[in-house]
């Protein structure tokens, strides 16, 4: 088979999976009688067309960035771990036990305290699929689909039972502290010139940013992240060169778990101000395809976490607008995941011809 | 808690048990064909808006049977394509298929009847009716066994019986037949297949297929038997429990069914914490019992219980050395 | 053919090529060429075998034997040449072909599925219809006949993963002996089984051919050869260099036809002046995973300032040699160097070698000592990722350090292309190599272990790499050198031990061996078993 160019292999091959996942769904919604160029345009609109759409943007690519983080740390050990949402659950369930837990006098302490809660909770419930995984051989993908019904499951059984309020109707835990409510984008002095009207995108944001940069190091600045890439790349010469597969399998996943668990801060700290049923809401899931658009690459995710931050938002004002239920979202997530990480032989093998063309000439 | 709880909580038990049962034999054959497929979940699940829509429109819960089988193969086949053609990842392509299945399912059922992604409730012959075994009246007084025949067995869907008569026959067909042996054969060691001279991607399709069908009919029994008509993610994660029996059946036919019976009870249960709280004098919350099947799951994938060795070959794409 | 054929009868069998005998041979291969890319794996191969008989192809690793049998069963398709079965032109473009022309393939690495039972593993392709209860209960009717014909006994219903490797092996004879071959290659068939294991093969072999089936028997043993074989074919470089019977010719001119009389590479050293001893090994024993001992109590030593180099034909027990002094295989028995004993527990790591001061060039540079798609300064760092030198502080890599110290060894080792950013596949096998040695050898160790140095490298880099080794000798160095080419072995070590079954058959100063002795011995032949021979 032609070896692509590597430009061609890191933008074209996701780019065209775009383009084909986009199709098929203009395809359907043209079947529901909609017009596919009028559905992109009202999509394009609500999600970049004014600042209080990119106030919501960038609100979800903040949760997508953290989860899509968390998967690629995994994945570049050879770890695909699926749960994602089960961890930032879990993180859930740490913002909250440390938002309720003390009288926070400022939001930057509480920030502080709740990111560390988050990512520990998160790591936490990666920590048994990682060890199953790394010292008896559990297949780390069906574990942590089994974790995550299991944290939906706890979840549920603490918000109903242990957390909510006497009194409370909706499995929910109280109210965190207005001193904990993390500032808004339209708070935030020098933004607050741009986003007038209340948007959910908060500080968490630029914890997100940070995690790229953090993850970047990681992967290609530290000593750990070179024996993360290179057991992922080689299981028998990370052998040679004296990688324990055990150290790395739980270094990655812990991270991983952390970094999804982190997602929470966003939503649950920055947004709902306490913990609801099902907060992640698929972010989790929506991690992987975010990761494998972006080639596993922060810049990579980051630009796939705003693309898909976008599709999330304006698929919901499509939503809104037309007569398209916003599930297409699901539709789009599910057709990128597919031809990026599963037919991606099949996407290089159509635009290989052009290069061999080319270098034939 | 009186004996007639008892029966009612078993027959709960058979029919939540139903679907899974077809789903774990589906997830079977292909792992047994050494391809995993985590896409379970997005087949029943296309099966099951496919089946109910259908049904509804042509008035047959049969004609709609068969296009909710016809729905899931055709993911079958794109699960196919990805890992057996193009072997690519069997893992992604699994999981990127039930978000195809969550989002085009209720995009089509809301073009098709603009509902909120549900189906027109299902009655008359569009649905599968409960039928009484024969002789169920006159075998009631029998004890034990007769109230379980009579009360528990008997007053199902038809699919409940081709399920359980699945049972047998995936036994018989992979231990007696030719295509059997062949499928146990390439999920174990795809070379000892192709040195014989038989094709490995053929026989991996036709497991597939096999798979697809048996998915159709899970999906089929959830929206035109257990209930009348599709919801939004109805299948509710009964793909993945579906899975977790597998592994805990040790991908045998016999295991599978007892495997799905316990999972199925444990669904029931979940359904009435007044009858737990009542034998146990100890109230185990609803959501412990939803996740007891993962629990299980877990212990039995970590060795403790009894090693699950799955197929040696499964989730690798067969390359011929060099 | 129902008479056990005398001797004499047998060679007349392995009538001289060209006869206008009545009786087709059973196998004719005529002109057969394959390549694989710039690589000549056959080179217009012609032989006849006669039905009833042994034929022995002999031959160094890489020969060409493997890829000339593979022809024959159908995996690889020659480019050009004709198959002959039986006097009948047969095209065999794949493995039902071949089994439909009657032949059978044990190969090397067992094609059976382990949890099923050996009747399930003998019909499994082969069945007689949709239904299993009939092609099962005539297989064990076959099953018992065919054991009290050819003396091979199995228990029909045992599980394949219960049973030895050399019950596994017969069950492999019988797959091809129940499709009704009447063509049986054995590929390498004693690689795997133990003495007494091997004689039961050869018993059945011997039925075999008195049953009038044909038997072509590849190996690189010449006591094999000499046992019970009618004719053999020497095979070297691709090529077909002899055809001869058996009982006209003596392990030794078989072993110069297979090692052939090559041009040694000539490599400018100085004699060695070994002093202190640096690596010590005693009663060093493997067992791997499927139970089969690989290293039976090794006993060596390596002084610093010589090369001692183990000569020997693969999977005789070098690679695991070399995988327990690089520290990623346990083993029994004593390992010291510098007088300080290894760990040979499962628990050791190739850092904790390269801390007792061994580098290591390993054998498979592809699944070990590079990581293809990492770039060549990443590769630089592979396995000295801890190095202080490469360290920014605590928490970060020094990566500009790495690339800096790259462009140094990518300009002393003459890598081309000259570029640190460039992942070692896109680099040429020579190149990789001088990658991974420059990485080693200039970590300055006390011992070198370096397998198979010039395996796919062309032949530019050869004489540089084999330049590199010899100055490491001398600045006292210790180098203990794996490589099945025996030339390299004689031009560059100062001592040449050979291995042959995991054990060490001989050890001799270069100065005062040749290839003829050494390649007696790596066909497990010693010169006294040679003289009770002749």
């Amino acid at each position: 088979m032609t070896r692509l160019p590597k430009w061609a292999d890191l933008a074209l091959v996701p780019l065209i999976s775009l383009l084909l996942a986009g199709a098929i769904s203009a395809v359907v919604v043209l079947m529901l009688g909609e017009n596919p160029w009028e559905t992109v345009k009202i999509m394009v609109d609500g999600a970049v067309g004014s600042p209080y759409a990119w106030g919501y943007t960038l609100y979800y690519a903040t949760s997508f960035i953290f989860t899509g983080l968390g998967v690629a740390v995994a994945y570049h050990a050879g770890q695909f771990n699926i749960g994602g949402e089960g961890q930032a659950q879990l993180g859930g369930l740490g913002v909250a036990l440390v938002c309720l837990a003390l009288p926070w006098p400022h939001w930057t302490v509480a920030l502080a305290a709740a990111s560390v809660g988050a990512a520990l909770f998160g790591a936490a419930w990666a920590a048994i699929p990682a060890w199953l995984a790394a010292k008896r051989g559990s297949h780390v993908v069906i574990t942590t689909i089994m974790f995550n019904y299991i944290a939906a499951a706890l979840i549920v059984w603490l918000l109903v039972e242990v957390l909510r309020p006497t009194g409370q109707m909706d499995p929910a835990t109280a109210r965190f502290a207005a001193a904990t409510k993390l500032p808004t984008f339209q708070t935030i002095p020098g933004l607050d010139l741009i986003f007038t009207k209340k948007v959910p995108a908060n500080v968490t944001f630029f914890i997100a940013l940070l995690a790229c940069v953090g993850v970047w190091l990681l992967l290609w600045r530290s000593r750990l992240g070179y024996e993360i890439r290179a057991f992922g790349k080689s299981e028998s010469a990370a052998r040679y060169a004296g990688i324990s597969p055990v150290r790395v399998i739980m270094a990655s996943m812990l991270i991983s778990g952390g970094l999804c668990g982190l997602m929470s801060v966003n939503n649950v700290m920055g947004e709902a101000g306490r913990l609801l049923q099902n907060s992640s809401e698929g972010a989790g899931f929506i991690g992987i395809a975010v990761a494998l658009m972006g080639r596993n690459h922060p810049i990579g995710i980051f630009l796939a976490a705003l693309l898909f931050g976008a599709l999330y938002q304006g698929g919901a004002e499509m939503g809104l607008w037309t007569s398209v239920p916003i599930e297409l979202r699901l539709l789009l997530q599910g057709l990128v995941i597919l031809f990026t990480g599963a037919l991606d032989t099949m996407v290089r093998m159509m635009i290989a011809p052009f290069f061999r063309k080319r270098g034939a000439q | 808690m009186d004996l007639s709880t008892i029966y009612e909580i078993l027959a709960s038990a058979l029919r939540m048990a139903t679907p899974l049962l077809f789903a774990c034999l589906a997830g079977l054959y292909s792992e047994r064909a050494g391809v995993f497929d985590i896409g379970l979940e997005g087949k029943m699940l296309m099966a099951a808006m496919t089946s109910a829509a259908v049904a509804y429109l042509t008035g047959s819960a049969w004609i709609g049977l068969g296009a909710g089988i016809v729905a899931s193969l055709i993911f079958a086949a794109i699960h196919g394509l990805a890992s057996i053609t193009f072997r690519g990842n069997q893992l992604i392509s699994g999981v990127a298929l039930n978000f195809v299945a969550s989002g085009a399912t209720i995009l089509i059922s809301q073009a098709m009847f603009g509902q909120g992604g549900r189906t027109p409730p299902l009655n008359g012959a569009a649905r599968f009716h409960e039928m009484t075994l024969p002789f169920a009246d006159a075998l009631r007084p029998v004890p034990v066994l007769g109230p379980l025949y009579a009360d528990v067995l008997s007053g199902n869907a038809i699919l409940v019986y081709i399920a359980l008569l699945c049972v047998p026959l995936s036994w018989w067909v992979l231990y007696r037949t030719r295509f059997g042996l062949r499928l146990r054969a390439v999920g174990e060691n795809p070379e000892s297949v192709d040195t014989a001279g038989v094709s490995v991607v053929r026989l991996r399709y036709g497991a597939l297929m096999i798979t697809g069908i048996l998915c159709g009919f899970a999906g089929a029994y959830m929206s035109t038997a257990l209930q009348a008509g599709f919801g939004r993610e109805m299948t509710a994660g009964r793909g993945y429990i579906a899975l977790a029996a597998l592994i805990f059946a040790k991908w045998r036919p016999w295991y599978a069914l007892w495997a799905t019976l316990l999972f199925g009870l444990l669904q029931a249960l979940a359904l009435r914490p007044d009858v737990i709280q009542g034998a146990l004098h100890l109230a185990i919350p609803g959501p412990a019992l939803d996740a007891m099947p993962y629990i299980l799951t877990v212990i039995v994938l970590a060795g403790f219980v009894g090693k699950a060795i799955p197929p040696r070959a499964g989730g690798q794409p067969y390359v011929k050395e060099r | 053919m129902t008479e056990t054929p005398t001797p004499s009868e047998r060679q007349a069998t392995a009538a001289p090529l060209g006869d206008g005998a009545a009786v087709p041979p059973a196998i004719e291969l005529r002109g057969i060429c394959k390549a694989f890319g710039p690589v000549q794996a056959n080179k217009d191969i012609s032989i006849r075998v006669m039905p009833g008989t042994i034929h022995g192809i002999i031959g160094e690793n890489g020969a060409g034997k493997s890829t000339l049998m593979s022809i024959l069963y159908g995996f690889y398709k020659a480019d050009a040449g004709e198959i002959v079965i039986h006097g009948k032109a047969t095209p065999i473009p794949d493995s039902q072909a071949a089994i439909r022309a009657g032949i059978g393939m044990v190969f090397q690495h067992f094609k059976l599925v382990q949890n099923f039972t050996v009747l399930e593993n003998v019909i499994l392709g082969a069945e007689d219809g949709p239904w299993l209860r009939r092609s099962l209960a005539r297989a064990r009717t076959e099953l018992k006949r065919l054991a009290a014909e050819y003396e091979i006994d199995v228990d029909p219903d045992a599980r394949i993963e219960d049973l030895s490797v050399g019950h596994q092996q017969r069950v492999e004879i019988l797959k091809a002996l129940y499709r009704q071959a009447d063509i049986l290659i054995l590929d390498e068939p004693t690689g795997v089984l133990t003495p007494a294991e091997a004689d039961h093969l050869f018993r059945i072999l011997a039925h075999l051919r008195r049953q009038g089936k044909t038997v072509l028997l590849i190996t690189h043993k010449l006591r094999e050869i000499m046992e019970i074989t009618d004719t053999v074919s020497v095979m070297r470089r691709g090529e077909m260099t002899a055809t001869v019977a058996t009982a006209e010719t003596s392990p030794r001119q078989l072993a110069e036809l297979m090692v052939g009389r090559k041009v040694l590479l000539h490599v400018e050293k100085a004699p060695a002046t070994p002093g202190r001893e640096v690596l010590s090994v005693r009663g060093l024993s493997v067992t791997d995973a499927a139970g089969v001992a690989r290293l039976k109590g090794i006993d060596l030593n390596v002084r610093a300032g010589e090369i001692v180099g183990i000569a020997g034909v693969a999977g005789n027990g070098q690679s695991e040699l070399l995988e327990v002094l690089g520290g990623y295989a346990a083993a029994t028995g004593e390992v010291l160097m510098n007088g300080t004993a290894l760990d040979l527990s499962a628990r050791a790591d190739g850092r904790s070698r390269r801390r007792a001061g061994i580098a290591h060039v390993p054998e498979d540079r592809h699944r070990e000592g590079l990581i293809l798609d990492f770039a060549a300064w990443e590769n630089v760092a592979f396995g000295y990722q801890d190095a202080p030198e490469y360290q920014k502080n605590a928490l970060l890599m020094d990566n500009a350090a790495i690339v800096a110290d790259t462009r140094g060894k990518i300009e002393r080792f003459d890598v081309r292309p000259p570029d640190p950013f460039l992942p070692a596949r896109g680099f040429s096998g020579g190149n990789q190599q001088k990658i991974v040695l420059a990485r080693e050898i200039e970590r300055n160790p006390d011992l070198l272990l370096i397998g198979q140095p010039t395996r796919g490298v062309d032949i530019g880099a050869i004489e540089f790499i084999h330049k590199r080794i010899v100055e490491l000798r001398d600045a006292g160095k210790a180098v203990l050198l794996v490589s099945v080419e025996l030339d390299e072995i004689l031009s560059l070590s100062d001592r040449v031990i050979v291995m042959f079954d995991g054990r060490i058959m001989g050890e001799r100063l270069t100065a005062e061996t040749d290839e003829r002795e050494l390649g007696m011995l790596m066909a497990g032949m010693t010169e006294t078993a040679t003289g009770a021979q002749a």
